[in-house]
């Protein structure tokens, strides 16, 4: 207690240094986890947290025996694998073809134009999602028209909306994940390249007996890394892109959006904290997972 | 003798030249025709899909009216019109509004984030801090463990009483624990301890060489972390969205672009209206083309200056990826 003290004493300055971001955490993370247990109440806004009736796992109950815990689950897992998978292998392919093209003007422009969609929000990105799938106006019945198609009101047909957002997400993500595996790459030692070409090596054979074995083990790890957060799914995306339009609810809504418009229409509240408490667990379980598995697979690249 | 002595003068200047000329072959060598042509066709393919829908919306937002409503959105319109930038000038006091909020809560967040984040930083890379693992845990759990939308609504509004206010748009999600990380291991690695150890027998306070060592010392690692978090606060919809309700001198640029479509949403929806009643409610609203001119003015800024910043983000990018 006392060399505890005399701690205090000689870091105050220190303590003090570190207390915004000590307060900040408790207000805007921990406080919130104490939140959870909503999950177990009948719970009232205007009661609140303290003043609510404890149910038991009843809100658990109401939320598996209806088929919404298995729709949203599936939406969010499955847009995540495909979203990770196709991410993946593509911004390979597009690292790789980077890499053998070299650094010139060409390359050099595309690279900044790739990169542009990951610093544009959903918001704004609603709007060009719009300009290609609107009823009226949109590129995408004046094309269809001019093959001669009947137009279709999109935001109301749920059949195409899973390949709509694996290319949206693709638009923004794929130029960013590429410049990470593209500077991956630099950063391998030219030396091998070198002397494989000495050896006679084609380009092809330098891919796929010097990059290939190389990448492998980022990719691995960046892929088990991934399936960490395939419980969160990204809500901009899923919320503004399909304009939050009820036909399509079916494909498109996940863990998230539900959460959030379980949220402002002031339903079921029990309900949506369960989904809540349903997805931090098992996010949390997964992180934990996959962490373990990064450290079998490749030590130093474990978070903890 | 002489070709060693060159080599040894060549300037740095030179140096840089033989690099590139050496990236410019790429790391696989010469290639024959077809692959190298491939390859650019599927680069600079990519490049034109990303780019399509931005020019596409440019294009829009400089439609005539009259076009947009007879041939639907094109990239090559009838008639061009500057009318939408017109009206978003003249017209514009709650956008103008917006903006501004959004200018403001960008400027001002990023320096309590990264004056938080650093501070926080400094703390844990120091050696002889007694609680330096407690500290980082505690920063680390936010990472793995967090109450999710539910519960960060209840206490942020009904707790914490932020709702509606300036406070929360500074502050909700604004201290990443990633970037502290990031920021530990630059401070550990890059400045050494030596310089701050002998500051401080000099005689130097923590507040002294936190400013005066460690922060100079830190300026490349800064620098790409307030690109990364100003973009962050420039397109932050989430926070408005949730949490700026009834108050209009607190609404940025990126809700006022939701509040304008559900305005629209509401009039195509309205039964209860007269076709009067809607059209004259429909002529308050902006047409599609200053909507258009909205959205280009909300990601213009942040396009035109990334080709100039675009080093950092590459660098924070392989930063970020080889963890912090």
């Amino acid at each position: 207690m006392k060399k505890f003290l005399k701690d205090v004493g000689k870091n105050k300055t220190r303590l003090v240094m570190a207390l915004p971001a000590l307060i900040y955490y408790f207000c805007f993370n921990y406080m919130p986890m104490f939140g959870l247990v909503i999950a177990f109440q009948n719970f009232n806004l205007s009661k609140g947290v303290f003043r609510s009736n404890f149910v038991g796992l009843k809100n658990f109950e109401f939320l598996f025996t209806s088929d919404k815990a298995f729709i949203i689950t599936r939406n969010t897992v499955l847009y995540n694998l495909v979203f990770i998978v196709l991410g993946m292998f593509l911004a390979c392919c597009l690292a790789i073809i980077l890499d053998i093209l070299g650094r010139n003007p060409v390359t050099q422009v595309s690279q900044t134009v790739i990169l542009f969609p990951q610093f544009i929000s959903w918001m704004a990105g609603s709007y060009l999602v719009l300009a290609f799938l609107d009823t009226d106006k949109g590129m995408l019945n004046q094309i269809v028209q001019f093959f001669g198609g009947e137009p279709s009101n999109w935001y109301a047909t749920p059949t195409w909306w899973p390949v709509i957002l694996v290319i949206c997400n693709l638009w923004k993500h794929l130029g960013y994940d590429s410049i990470i595996y593209y500077s991956t790459i630099k950063g391998f030692s030219g030396e091998y390249y070198e002397a494989a070409r000495i050896e006679g090596a084609t380009w092809f054979q330098q891919i796929r007996y010097i990059t290939f074995p190389l990448m492998k083990s980022i990719l691995i790890i960046m892929g088990i890394l991934k399936i960490g957060s395939i419980f969160a799914s990204d809500f901009g995306l899923f919320y503004l892109v399909t304009r939050n339009s009820g036909p399509l609810y079916n494909v498109t809504s996940t863990i998230d959006t539900y959460v959030y418009n379980g949220l402002i229409s002031g339903g079921n509240q029990g309900m949506t904290a369960a989904v809540g408490f349903y997805q931090s667990i098992i996010g949390f379980l997964l992180v934990l997972g996959t962490n373990a598995i990064v450290r079998k697979v490749s030590p130093e690249d474990a978070m903890f | 003798m002489a070709n060693v002595n060159e080599t040894v003068t060549l300037t740095k200047k030179q140096m840089k030249k033989i690099e590139q000329a050496e990236s410019a072959k790429g790391s696989l060598g010469k290639l024959p025709w077809w692959v190298d042509t491939i390859g650019y066709i599927v680069i600079v393919g990519f490049a034109i899909c990303v780019l399509f829908p931005l020019l596409l919306l440019v294009m829009v937002s400089f439609t005539d009216d009259v076009t947009l409503t007879l041939n639907g959105y094109s990239l090559f319109p009838e008639k061009f019109s500057i009318e939408a930038y017109k009206y978003l000038l003249e017209n514009g006091q709650q956008i103008f509004r917006s903006y501004g909020v959004t200018v403001a809560v960008t400027i001002c967040g990023t320096f309590w984030a990264l004056f938080a984040m650093t501070l926080f930083a400094y703390v844990i890379s120091r050696d002889n801090f007694p609680w330096k693992s407690q500290f980082t845990f505690y920063v680390f759990f936010c990472m793995l463990f967090g109450g999710g939308m539910m519960p960060t609504y209840m206490v942020v509004s009904n707790i914490l009483g932020l709702r509606d206010t300036f406070w929360v748009l500074i502050l909700s999600g604004s201290l990443a624990p990633m970037y502290i990380f990031m920021m530990r291991t630059y401070m550990r690695t890059s400045v050494p301890p030596s310089v701050i150890e002998s500051a401080s027998i000099d005689g130097a306070g923590e507040w002294r060489c936190y400013f005066t060592i460690m922060l100079p010392l830190s300026i490349p690692m800064i620098a790409t972390i307030a690109l990364f978090v100003a973009i962050r606060y420039w397109n932050d919809w989430n926070t408005s969205f949730l949490y700026i309700i009834k108050n209009d001198n607190m609404v940025p640029i990126q809700l006022m672009l939701k509040r304008i479509e559900n305005n629209l949403q509401y009039l195509a929806n309205a039964t209860d209206m007269s076709a009067v009643e809607k059209a004259e409610l429909e002529s308050t609203l902006p047409t599609e083309s200053v909507r258009m001119a909205l959205v280009v003015l909300v990601c213009a800024p942040i396009l035109l200056a990334f080709p100039f910043f675009q080093k950092y983000f590459v660098k924070g990018i392989t930063v970020g990826a080889v963890k912090g």
